[in-house]
Protein backbone atom coordinates (compact mmCIF):
# COMPACT_ATOMS: atom_id res chain seq x y z
CA UNK A 1 0.00 0.00 0.00
CA UNK A 2 2.27 2.73 -1.22
CA UNK A 3 1.38 6.18 -0.04
CA UNK A 4 1.55 9.13 -2.41
CA UNK A 5 1.56 12.38 -0.48
CA UNK A 6 0.77 15.17 -2.95
CA UNK A 7 1.16 17.80 -0.25
CA UNK A 8 4.73 16.95 0.73
CA UNK A 9 5.35 15.40 -2.73
CA UNK A 10 6.54 12.07 -1.40
CA UNK A 11 6.04 8.45 -2.40
CA UNK A 12 6.79 5.72 0.11
CA UNK A 13 6.80 2.03 -0.80
CA UNK A 14 7.09 -0.86 1.64
CA UNK A 15 9.21 -3.90 0.74
CA UNK A 16 9.26 -6.93 3.02
CA UNK A 17 11.96 -9.63 3.13
CA UNK A 18 10.35 -12.89 4.19
CA UNK A 19 11.67 -16.43 4.69
CA UNK A 20 12.79 -19.10 7.14
CA UNK A 21 14.86 -18.33 10.24
CA UNK A 22 18.61 -17.85 9.71
CA UNK A 23 18.07 -17.64 5.96
CA UNK A 24 19.82 -14.29 5.48
CA UNK A 25 17.05 -11.65 5.47
CA UNK A 26 18.80 -9.37 7.95
CA UNK A 27 22.11 -9.97 6.15
CA UNK A 28 20.52 -8.66 2.94
CA UNK A 29 19.52 -5.44 4.69
CA UNK A 30 22.88 -5.07 6.40
CA UNK A 31 24.65 -5.31 3.05
CA UNK A 32 22.35 -2.67 1.52
CA UNK A 33 22.98 -0.47 4.56
CA UNK A 34 26.77 -0.78 4.15
CA UNK A 35 26.85 -0.16 0.43
CA UNK A 36 24.30 2.59 -0.15
CA UNK A 37 25.71 6.09 0.38
CA UNK A 38 24.73 7.45 3.82
CA UNK A 39 23.03 10.39 2.10
CA UNK A 40 20.64 7.96 0.41
CA UNK A 41 19.60 5.90 3.38
CA UNK A 42 18.36 6.35 6.90
CA UNK A 43 19.27 4.62 10.12
CA UNK A 44 18.84 0.86 10.27
CA UNK A 45 16.65 -0.22 13.14
CA UNK A 46 16.78 -3.78 14.44
CA UNK A 47 14.44 -5.11 17.06
CA UNK A 48 16.42 -8.23 17.88
CA UNK A 49 16.95 -10.64 20.77
CA UNK A 50 20.21 -10.81 22.71
CA UNK A 51 21.38 -13.54 20.35
CA UNK A 52 20.73 -11.26 17.38
CA UNK A 53 17.70 -13.15 16.13
CA UNK A 54 15.15 -10.72 14.72
CA UNK A 55 12.41 -10.38 17.32
CA UNK A 56 10.03 -8.04 15.54
CA UNK A 57 11.64 -6.57 12.44
CA UNK A 58 14.59 -4.77 10.90
CA UNK A 59 13.88 -1.52 9.14
CA UNK A 60 15.92 0.46 6.62
CA UNK A 61 14.64 3.44 4.60
CA UNK A 62 16.38 3.98 1.24
CA UNK A 63 15.96 7.20 -0.73
CA UNK A 64 15.77 7.08 -4.51
CA UNK A 65 15.92 10.85 -4.78
CA UNK A 66 13.39 13.15 -6.44
CA UNK A 67 11.65 11.72 -9.49
CA UNK A 68 9.29 13.95 -11.48
CA UNK A 69 8.98 16.17 -8.45
CA UNK A 70 8.30 13.36 -5.99
CA UNK A 71 10.71 12.31 -3.26
CA UNK A 72 10.66 8.54 -3.70
CA UNK A 73 11.60 6.25 -0.86
CA UNK A 74 11.62 2.53 -0.19
CA UNK A 75 11.07 1.20 3.31
CA UNK A 76 12.81 -2.15 3.64
CA UNK A 77 11.59 -4.49 6.36
CA UNK A 78 12.53 -8.02 7.42
CA UNK A 79 10.33 -10.30 9.47
CA UNK A 80 11.46 -12.71 12.19
CA UNK A 81 11.92 -16.12 10.59
CA UNK A 82 11.47 -18.36 13.60
CA UNK A 83 8.15 -20.22 13.47
CA UNK A 84 7.00 -19.03 16.90
CA UNK A 85 7.14 -15.35 15.96
CA UNK A 86 4.20 -15.57 13.59
CA UNK A 87 2.15 -12.89 15.31
CA UNK A 88 4.89 -10.28 14.72
CA UNK A 89 5.50 -11.55 11.21
CA UNK A 90 1.91 -11.02 10.21
CA UNK A 91 1.90 -7.43 11.49
CA UNK A 92 4.82 -6.41 9.28
CA UNK A 93 2.96 -7.46 6.12
CA UNK A 94 0.33 -4.80 6.71
CA UNK A 95 0.40 -2.44 3.74
CA UNK A 96 3.20 -4.27 1.90
CA UNK A 97 3.96 -3.22 -1.70
CA UNK A 98 6.48 -5.89 -2.64
CA UNK A 99 7.86 -9.13 -1.20
CA UNK A 100 11.28 -10.79 -1.42
CA UNK A 101 11.27 -14.40 -0.29
CA UNK A 102 14.78 -15.26 0.93
CA UNK A 103 15.12 -19.03 0.72
CA UNK A 104 17.95 -20.92 2.41
CA UNK A 105 19.49 -23.09 -0.34
CA UNK A 106 20.80 -25.73 2.06
CA UNK A 107 19.13 -29.04 1.36
CA UNK A 108 18.45 -29.54 5.09
CA UNK A 109 16.40 -26.32 5.13
CA UNK A 110 13.98 -27.36 2.39
CA UNK A 111 11.17 -28.11 4.84
CA UNK A 112 11.68 -24.78 6.60
CA UNK A 113 11.53 -23.01 3.22
CA UNK A 114 8.28 -24.72 2.28
CA UNK A 115 6.75 -23.91 5.64
CA UNK A 116 7.79 -20.24 5.39
CA UNK A 117 6.39 -19.93 1.84
CA UNK A 118 3.07 -21.39 2.92
CA UNK A 119 3.09 -19.09 5.94
CA UNK A 120 3.71 -16.07 3.69
CA UNK A 121 0.77 -16.99 1.50
CA UNK A 122 -1.51 -17.53 4.51
CA UNK A 123 -0.49 -14.36 6.33
CA UNK A 124 -0.99 -12.24 3.21
CA UNK A 125 -4.40 -13.82 2.68
CA UNK A 126 -5.37 -12.84 6.21
CA UNK A 127 -4.69 -9.22 5.25
CA UNK A 128 -6.74 -9.73 2.09
CA UNK A 129 -3.71 -9.74 -0.25
CA UNK A 130 -2.95 -12.34 -2.91
CA UNK A 131 0.73 -13.22 -3.31
CA UNK A 132 0.26 -13.91 -7.03
CA UNK A 133 -0.96 -10.32 -7.55
CA UNK A 134 1.80 -8.60 -5.58
CA UNK A 135 5.27 -7.64 -6.81
CA UNK A 136 7.18 -10.72 -5.69
CA UNK A 137 10.68 -12.12 -6.26
CA UNK A 138 12.47 -15.16 -4.85
CA UNK A 139 16.09 -15.13 -3.74
CA UNK A 140 17.99 -18.41 -3.29
CA UNK A 141 20.59 -17.50 -0.72
CA UNK A 142 23.75 -19.33 0.42
CA UNK A 143 24.52 -20.60 -3.08
CA UNK A 144 28.20 -20.92 -2.09
CA UNK A 145 27.59 -23.71 0.43
CA UNK A 146 28.52 -27.28 -0.54
CA UNK A 147 25.16 -28.59 0.68
CA UNK A 148 23.13 -26.16 -1.47
CA UNK A 149 20.30 -27.91 -3.30
CA UNK A 150 20.24 -27.70 -7.11
CA UNK A 151 18.38 -24.67 -8.44
CA UNK A 152 15.95 -26.77 -10.48
CA UNK A 153 14.90 -28.59 -7.33
CA UNK A 154 14.40 -25.35 -5.39
CA UNK A 155 12.39 -23.85 -8.23
CA UNK A 156 10.24 -26.94 -8.53
CA UNK A 157 9.50 -26.93 -4.82
CA UNK A 158 9.23 -23.25 -3.94
CA UNK A 159 8.43 -21.43 -7.16
CA UNK A 160 6.67 -23.91 -9.46
CA UNK A 161 4.24 -21.31 -10.84
CA UNK A 162 0.58 -20.53 -10.42
CA UNK A 163 -2.26 -20.71 -12.99
CA UNK A 164 -2.98 -17.51 -14.92
CA UNK A 165 -6.65 -17.03 -15.70
CA UNK A 166 -6.58 -13.41 -16.92
CA UNK A 167 -6.43 -13.36 -20.73
CA UNK A 168 -4.37 -10.15 -20.76
CA UNK A 169 -1.56 -11.86 -18.85
CA UNK A 170 -1.55 -15.02 -20.96
CA UNK A 171 1.46 -14.12 -23.11
CA UNK A 172 4.66 -16.10 -23.40
CA UNK A 173 7.27 -14.19 -21.42
CA UNK A 174 10.90 -15.37 -21.38
CA UNK A 175 12.92 -14.99 -18.19
CA UNK A 176 15.55 -12.42 -19.21
CA UNK A 177 18.03 -13.70 -16.63
CA UNK A 178 17.75 -17.40 -17.36
CA UNK A 179 17.88 -18.25 -21.08
CA UNK A 180 15.49 -21.03 -22.04
CA UNK A 181 13.25 -20.39 -19.01
CA UNK A 182 9.98 -18.49 -18.84
CA UNK A 183 8.13 -16.28 -16.35
CA UNK A 184 4.81 -16.86 -18.13
CA UNK A 185 4.29 -19.99 -20.22
CA UNK A 186 1.70 -22.47 -21.40
CA UNK A 187 1.60 -26.20 -20.66
CA UNK A 188 -1.19 -28.65 -21.45
CA UNK A 189 -3.53 -25.84 -22.44
CA UNK A 190 -3.06 -23.98 -19.13
CA UNK A 191 -1.07 -20.75 -18.62
CA UNK A 192 1.31 -20.42 -15.70
CA UNK A 193 3.34 -17.63 -14.16
CA UNK A 194 6.11 -17.64 -11.62
CA UNK A 195 8.16 -15.13 -9.69
CA UNK A 196 11.55 -13.96 -11.01
CA UNK A 197 14.35 -15.60 -9.04
CA UNK A 198 17.92 -14.67 -8.11
CA UNK A 199 20.88 -16.57 -6.72
CA UNK A 200 22.68 -14.93 -3.84
CA UNK A 201 25.39 -15.09 -1.22
CA UNK A 202 24.11 -12.33 1.04
CA UNK A 203 27.21 -12.41 3.28
CA UNK A 204 29.43 -11.26 0.40
CA UNK A 205 26.65 -9.21 -1.21
CA UNK A 206 26.36 -11.36 -4.31
CA UNK A 207 22.85 -11.07 -5.73
CA UNK A 208 21.65 -8.69 -3.00
CA UNK A 209 21.27 -5.62 -5.21
CA UNK A 210 20.00 -7.63 -8.19
CA UNK A 211 17.16 -8.83 -5.99
CA UNK A 212 16.41 -5.39 -4.59
CA UNK A 213 16.54 -3.78 -8.03
CA UNK A 214 14.13 -6.35 -9.42
CA UNK A 215 11.49 -6.02 -6.74
CA UNK A 216 11.68 -2.22 -6.56
CA UNK A 217 11.25 -1.90 -10.33
CA UNK A 218 8.18 -4.12 -10.29
CA UNK A 219 6.72 -2.06 -7.43
CA UNK A 220 7.28 1.24 -9.26
CA UNK A 221 5.80 -0.17 -12.47
CA UNK A 222 2.63 -0.94 -10.56
CA UNK A 223 2.35 2.81 -9.80
CA UNK A 224 2.91 4.00 -13.36
CA UNK B 1 -8.64 -10.65 -2.86
CA UNK B 2 -5.97 -8.61 -4.56
CA UNK B 3 -2.61 -6.96 -4.16
CA UNK B 4 -2.31 -4.10 -1.71
CA UNK B 5 -3.78 -0.85 -3.02
CA UNK B 6 -2.13 2.54 -2.95
CA UNK B 7 -3.61 5.62 -1.42
CA UNK B 8 -2.83 9.26 -1.82
CA UNK B 9 -3.09 12.43 0.18
CA UNK B 10 -4.12 15.54 -1.75
CA UNK B 11 -3.06 19.10 -0.93
CA UNK B 12 -6.56 20.08 0.19
CA UNK B 13 -6.84 17.20 2.66
CA UNK B 14 -3.29 17.80 3.88
CA UNK B 15 -4.10 21.44 4.53
CA UNK B 16 -7.24 20.47 6.46
CA UNK B 17 -5.32 17.87 8.49
CA UNK B 18 -2.61 20.37 9.46
CA UNK B 19 -5.27 22.84 10.51
CA UNK B 20 -6.87 20.23 12.78
CA UNK B 21 -3.50 19.24 14.27
CA UNK B 22 -2.55 22.86 14.93
CA UNK B 23 -5.86 23.31 16.73
CA UNK B 24 -5.10 20.27 18.86
CA UNK B 25 -1.66 21.60 19.84
CA UNK B 26 -3.09 24.99 20.71
CA UNK B 27 -5.82 23.57 22.93
CA UNK B 28 -3.78 20.83 24.60
CA UNK B 29 -0.45 22.55 25.14
CA UNK B 30 1.34 19.57 23.54
CA UNK B 31 4.61 20.06 21.66
CA UNK B 32 4.13 18.12 18.50
CA UNK B 33 1.57 15.95 16.69
CA UNK B 34 2.24 13.34 14.02
CA UNK B 35 -0.01 11.20 11.86
CA UNK B 36 1.30 7.81 10.82
CA UNK B 37 -0.47 5.30 8.60
CA UNK B 38 -0.91 1.68 9.67
CA UNK B 39 1.85 0.57 7.33
CA UNK B 40 4.35 2.78 9.18
CA UNK B 41 4.56 5.79 6.90
CA UNK B 42 4.55 9.36 8.12
CA UNK B 43 1.51 11.23 6.80
CA UNK B 44 1.80 14.61 8.53
CA UNK B 45 3.68 16.42 11.30
CA UNK B 46 2.83 19.67 13.05
CA UNK B 47 4.36 21.62 15.92
CA UNK B 48 7.96 21.65 17.12
CA UNK B 49 10.25 19.97 14.60
CA UNK B 50 11.27 16.56 15.95
CA UNK B 51 14.87 16.05 16.98
CA UNK B 52 14.65 12.36 16.06
CA UNK B 53 14.44 10.55 12.70
CA UNK B 54 10.72 10.83 11.82
CA UNK B 55 10.83 7.95 9.32
CA UNK B 56 12.12 5.49 11.90
CA UNK B 57 9.74 6.95 14.48
CA UNK B 58 6.77 6.31 12.16
CA UNK B 59 7.67 2.68 11.48
CA UNK B 60 8.12 1.98 15.19
CA UNK B 61 4.83 3.72 16.02
CA UNK B 62 2.88 1.52 13.60
CA UNK B 63 4.59 -1.60 14.97
CA UNK B 64 3.88 -0.51 18.55
CA UNK B 65 0.22 0.07 17.79
CA UNK B 66 -0.17 -3.18 15.84
CA UNK B 67 1.46 -5.22 18.60
CA UNK B 68 -0.84 -3.65 21.16
CA UNK B 69 -3.85 -4.39 18.96
CA UNK B 70 -2.95 -8.06 19.11
CA UNK B 71 -2.49 -7.89 22.88
CA UNK B 72 -5.96 -6.34 23.14
CA UNK B 73 -7.48 -9.21 21.19
CA UNK B 74 -5.81 -11.71 23.51
CA UNK B 75 -7.61 -9.98 26.36
CA UNK B 76 -10.91 -10.20 24.51
CA UNK B 77 -10.91 -6.53 23.51
CA UNK B 78 -11.45 -5.49 19.90
CA UNK B 79 -8.57 -3.02 20.18
CA UNK B 80 -6.85 -0.55 22.46
CA UNK B 81 -8.12 2.69 20.98
CA UNK B 82 -5.33 4.67 22.66
CA UNK B 83 -1.91 4.09 24.22
CA UNK B 84 0.12 6.15 26.63
CA UNK B 85 3.90 6.01 27.10
CA UNK B 86 5.17 7.95 30.06
CA UNK B 87 8.69 9.29 30.32
CA UNK B 88 10.38 11.39 32.98
CA UNK B 89 10.09 14.56 30.93
CA UNK B 90 8.64 13.57 27.57
CA UNK B 91 5.54 11.47 27.08
CA UNK B 92 3.52 10.31 24.15
CA UNK B 93 -0.14 9.59 23.64
CA UNK B 94 -1.29 7.56 20.64
CA UNK B 95 -4.82 7.19 19.34
CA UNK B 96 -6.41 5.29 16.50
CA UNK B 97 -8.16 7.27 13.77
CA UNK B 98 -10.78 5.35 11.76
CA UNK B 99 -8.59 2.21 11.75
CA UNK B 100 -6.51 3.92 9.06
CA UNK B 101 -3.98 6.13 10.76
CA UNK B 102 -2.51 6.73 14.19
CA UNK B 103 -2.39 10.12 15.85
CA UNK B 104 0.73 10.59 17.98
CA UNK B 105 0.92 13.50 20.41
CA UNK B 106 4.23 14.37 22.08
CA UNK B 107 4.06 16.46 25.23
CA UNK B 108 6.07 17.41 28.29
CA UNK B 109 5.28 18.62 31.79
CA UNK B 110 3.95 21.97 30.56
CA UNK B 111 0.60 20.20 30.15
CA UNK B 112 -1.17 17.19 31.63
CA UNK B 113 -2.20 13.78 30.38
CA UNK B 114 -5.81 14.56 31.24
CA UNK B 115 -5.93 17.63 29.02
CA UNK B 116 -4.14 15.86 26.16
CA UNK B 117 -6.56 12.92 26.36
CA UNK B 118 -9.55 15.21 26.39
CA UNK B 119 -8.43 17.21 23.35
CA UNK B 120 -7.31 14.12 21.46
CA UNK B 121 -10.75 12.59 21.84
CA UNK B 122 -12.36 15.50 19.97
CA UNK B 123 -9.61 15.65 17.37
CA UNK B 124 -9.87 11.93 16.58
CA UNK B 125 -13.54 12.40 15.67
CA UNK B 126 -12.79 15.31 13.32
CA UNK B 127 -9.84 13.53 11.70
CA UNK B 128 -11.89 10.36 11.28
CA UNK B 129 -14.43 12.31 9.22
CA UNK B 130 -11.66 13.64 6.95
CA UNK B 131 -10.09 10.21 6.42
CA UNK B 132 -13.38 8.35 6.03
CA UNK B 133 -14.58 10.70 3.29
CA UNK B 134 -11.12 10.70 1.69
CA UNK B 135 -11.03 6.91 1.42
CA UNK B 136 -14.67 6.75 0.35
CA UNK B 137 -14.12 9.17 -2.53
CA UNK B 138 -10.67 7.93 -3.54
CA UNK B 139 -11.85 4.76 -5.28
CA UNK B 140 -9.46 5.27 -8.19
CA UNK B 141 -5.90 4.22 -7.35
CA UNK B 142 -3.43 7.06 -7.86
CA UNK B 143 -1.30 6.95 -11.02
CA UNK B 144 1.99 8.68 -11.59
CA UNK B 145 2.76 10.97 -14.53
CA UNK B 146 4.07 9.56 -17.80
CA UNK B 147 7.79 9.06 -17.68
CA UNK B 148 7.85 8.49 -13.93
CA UNK B 149 8.53 4.75 -14.19
CA UNK B 150 11.34 5.18 -16.73
CA UNK B 151 13.07 7.82 -14.62
CA UNK B 152 12.56 5.78 -11.45
CA UNK B 153 14.17 2.75 -13.10
CA UNK B 154 17.20 4.84 -14.06
CA UNK B 155 17.51 6.02 -10.46
CA UNK B 156 17.29 2.44 -9.20
CA UNK B 157 20.10 1.42 -11.56
CA UNK B 158 22.19 4.39 -10.44
CA UNK B 159 21.67 3.81 -6.71
CA UNK B 160 21.76 0.01 -6.61
CA UNK B 161 24.36 -0.48 -9.38
CA UNK B 162 23.95 -1.57 -12.98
Amino acid sequence: MSMINYASREINCKLVYYGPGLGGKTTNLEYVYQKVAPTSRGKMISLATETERTLFFDFLPVDLGTIRGFKTRFHLYTVPGQVYYNASRKLILKGVDGVVFVADSQIERMEANIEAMQNLYDNLAEHGYDLTRLPFVVQYNKRDLPNAAPLAELQQTLNPGWPVEEAARQRLSPDPLHPGEFLVWQADGQWFERAPYYEAVALTGEGVFDTLKAVSKIVLKSLG
Amino acid sequence: MSGASSWSLGEREAHRIHEILRGLLRESGARSALLVDRAGQLVAQTGEAPTFDPTAFASLTAADFSANDQLARMLGEQEFGALFHQGERESMYLADVARRVILVVLFDNRTTLGLVKLRVRGTVGTLAEVFTSMFASGAEPPRMADGFVGEAEDEIDRLFGK
